[in-house]
């Protein structure tokens, strides 16, 4: 018998006689204003110690290149809607190119109050997987009429189809005496731009 | 300590052995009290935001109980929607009855693509199969990248605690092991390094980085796997998981059959309990999630190997089963007063703590004096199951387990002492007004024994070393005396005895 046969003969006749459970309950919601939402968003991916600018639309270009590292390399998605001067398009650059990149500006798909997250889709505007992780500083757009209330909100939003990226702060680590250390693998400055 | 989980002592002696180092218990009291208070009042804020009343917390718990409850009763169905899925999505799914089968196919994949080395995602299951160690016999290193995983890899040691594998580790032995290690596996520790977390973080980075980038093969475990779409989710802080998901070419993610939730929707309450119950933060730094093979982003050969290992023998047993509905934040072990003071390692097991004392039973069966003496490892005060995200009665499972060793010592000459003591336990915790009873019996008990030799426990606890014509069993474990007060109520007083020692 294959394994694959025998595991799930297993499972069945473990489960013999046992009744599936039809009626999961639905998670409660927050109850948070909706006005208040870009706001709260705001207040915690600072939490985080990430760097949080707001902007008007006009204003956007010039917020990303003041975000941005002086005379640092950058390197931008295919499709990013705002102009960045200098910067390289990414066209399949190899992880150790991008190794060698200061900064990565992209755009996002969801940004979530509650919790302070934003999550990428990697699609136009916000590029692969690996551009928004090597470079060591991150400069991500999220509008504010991509802010949602929490979890819920965002996973009914977002295709599972495609890979997805959900980035609260920079990236951190607690193992050495539980001291919070902001930076290890991930980039370690995170900048959200919130236009509108 | 370094070698293997396995033929370690059995749970009386190792924990009393991790008693004894004060540096061990010292780091441990810091790190599960830090989290212990930055997930209380994260529930606080829960039950606020969700607002109306104090239950917000208790109904997400509910949920996400449910949902993996749900996936539990129905896994056949969802095992076989979840290849499906992953097949369609250009994944190949592996089936592996037990650890050898798994790890055969993760070395199977390594030597078709030549790898002489993979890097990994701090993984459980992997831990649990071996796998590093049998990698290792086919010439094929595995190098772990959390840094908490390096620090055990490079200090030849093993974790202690789920999510902070290294907290038996403090500053100044971390530097040490690094400008002693790092230079016989790779890139060398500067010459200069402090003792700093961040410059210690910094050289763990550059390290590793070398590493990632010229790896072709990455091995994962999942935190979830979503049947309906065949999506993966791996949760986690440091970023290495996005450098082994997103840059080698390839990727095998071992991911126990129990990982299932039914729906993407179902994922929901389960996001939002599991960073606040592990490292007390709304959202931990990084989740990724995938399925199956991306064109032009990321992996283009996707592996999953579905493991059993145990996992149907545990959804077999009626009470135990529900410990399969675990999700790995280890908010039990940060509230257990035995953990707290034993450190993981007592349990002699991948899994410590109070999951790990059911888990591991669960999974291997009852029958060797290591496995065996795990239910016991507990004072059953239920602090476990009020942290538990997803609602696991640890100390229901932990009764029902003490009674299955005892049935296992049925045909023992002698029977031994701990089966009769315990066999008493059963009978007064099987009915919560015989617990009542007992407990006031045993305060009066207390005020007895008070007056006989008695010594400190740390934590200011006095300890009877040796109850009067006591067993083995009560020696080994340093029981404490019993209480003037009952145990449930002096937990309440004391916030497990820490206040106390204030
Ligand atoms: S048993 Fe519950 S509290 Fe313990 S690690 Fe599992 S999910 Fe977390």
């Amino acid at each position: 018998m294959s394994a694959r046969e025998e595991i799930l003969g297993r499972v069945r006749s473990a489960l013999e006689g046992v009744e599936r459970l039809t009626d999961v309950p639905v998670a409660p919601r927050v109850t948070t204003a909706a006005d208040r939402v870009v706001e709260l968003f705001v207040e915690r991916v600072e939490d985080y110690r990430a760097v949080v600018t707001r902007c008007a639309p006009a204003d956007l270009a010039a917020t990303v290149r003041a975000a941005l590292p002086a005379g640092g390399t950058v390197v931008v998605p295919p499709g990013l809607g705002v102009e960045v001067p200098g910067a390289i398009e990414d066209t399949g650059l190899t992880a150790a190119e991008l190794d060698r990149i200061d900064a990565v500006v992209t755009e996002a798909r969801v940004g979530i109050a509650e919790t302070g997250t934003i999550v990428l889709d990697h699609g136009p505007g916000q590029g692969r997987r690996a551009l928004s992780l090597v470079p060591d500083q991150h400069v991500c757009i999220v509008r504010v009429d991509q802010v949602v209330t929490d979890v819920p909100d965002a996973v009914a939003l977002l295709d599972p189809l495609r890979p997805l990226t959900w980035i609260s702060g920079p990236s951190a680590t607690s193992d050495i005496e539980l001291d919070r250390v902001e930076g290890v693998h991930g980039p370690r400055h995170l900048h959200v731009v919130v236009v509108g | 300590m370094s070698g293997t989980f396995v033929g370690m002592p059995v749970f009386p002696s190792a924990a009393r052995t991790a008693l004894a180092d004060t540096q061990l218990r010292h780091n441990l009291a810091h790190a599960t009290s830090t989290i212990r208070g930055k997930r209380s009042r994260l529930v606080e804020e829960v039950d606020e935001s969700i607002g109306g009343d104090d239950s917000g917390w208790e109904r997400l718990r509910l949920a996400g109980a449910a949902v993996k409850e749900s996936a539990l009763r129905d896994l056949d169905r969802h095992l076989v929607a979840l290849e499906e899925a992953l097949t369609a999505r250009g994944a190949t799914v592996h089936w592996a009855r037990d650890a050898a089968e798994a790890n055969a196919i993760v070395v199977s994949v390594a030597k078709a693509h030549q790898a002489d080395e993979v890097v990994k995602v701090k993984s459980m299951v992997t831990q649990e199969i071996g796998l590093n160690e049998a990698l290792e016999a086919e010439g094929v290193l595995a190098w772990e990248t959390d840094l908490a995983e390096l620090i055990v890899q490079l200090g030849d040691d093993l974790p202690s605690h789920i999510l902070v594998p290294a907290i038996h580790r403090n500053r100044a032995e971390i530097r040490e092991i690094f400008l002693r290690r790092m230079k016989d596996v790779g890139r060398p520790a500067p010459a200069d390094l402090t003792d700093e977390p961040a410059v210690l973080a910094g050289a763990a980075r550059e390290h590793l980085r070398e590493k990632f980038l010229r790896a072709k093969v990455a091995v994962s475990g999942a935190n979830f796997a979503v049947a309906d779409t065949g999506t993966l989710v791996v949760v986690e802080s440091e970023g290495n998981g996005r450098m082994c998901l997103t840059l080698p070419e390839v990727l095998v993610s071992v991911v126990g059959i129990e990982k299932v939730v039914p729906t993407w929707e179902m994922l929901d309450p389960l996001l939002r309990l599991l960073p606040r119950s592990s490292t007390g933060e709304r959202m931990n730094p990084y989740t990724s999630t995938w399925t199956g093979v991306t064109p032009g982003d990321g992996p283009q050969e996707v592996h999953v190997v579905l493991l059993d290992n145990g996992r149907t023998r545990a959804l077999a047993d009626e009470v135990g089963r529900q410990a399969l509905r675990c999700i790995r934040c280890s908010a039990c072990l940060n509230v257990c007063p035995v953990y707290e003071r034993t450190g993981g390692h007592a349990y002699g097991s991948v899994y410590p703590g109070p999951i790990g004392a059911i888990l591991n039973p669960l999974l291997r069966g009852t029958g060797d004096p290591q496995t065996d003496s795990l239910p016991y490892a507990s004072s059953l005060c239920g602090a476990c199951f009020e942290a538990c995200p997803v609602r696991i009665d640890i100390p229901e499972v932990l009764v029902h387990l003490r009674a299955k060793v005892v049935d296992g010592h049925r045909g023992d000459r002698v029977p031994k002492a701990e089966a009769v003591a315990m066999r008493a336990a059963e009978f007064a915790l099987s009915d919560a007004r015989r617990l009542g009873w007992a407990e006031r019996a045993s305060g009066v008990a207390g005020r007895v024994a008070g007056r006989f030799g008695r010594r400190a426990l740390p934590g200011g606890r006095r300890s009877l070393s040796r109850v009067p014509g006591g067993s083995a069993w009560t020696s080994a474990r340093d029981l404490p005396a019993p209480a003037t007060e009952s145990f449930r109520t002096w937990w309440k007083r004391t916030d497990g005895g820490r206040e106390e020692t204030r």
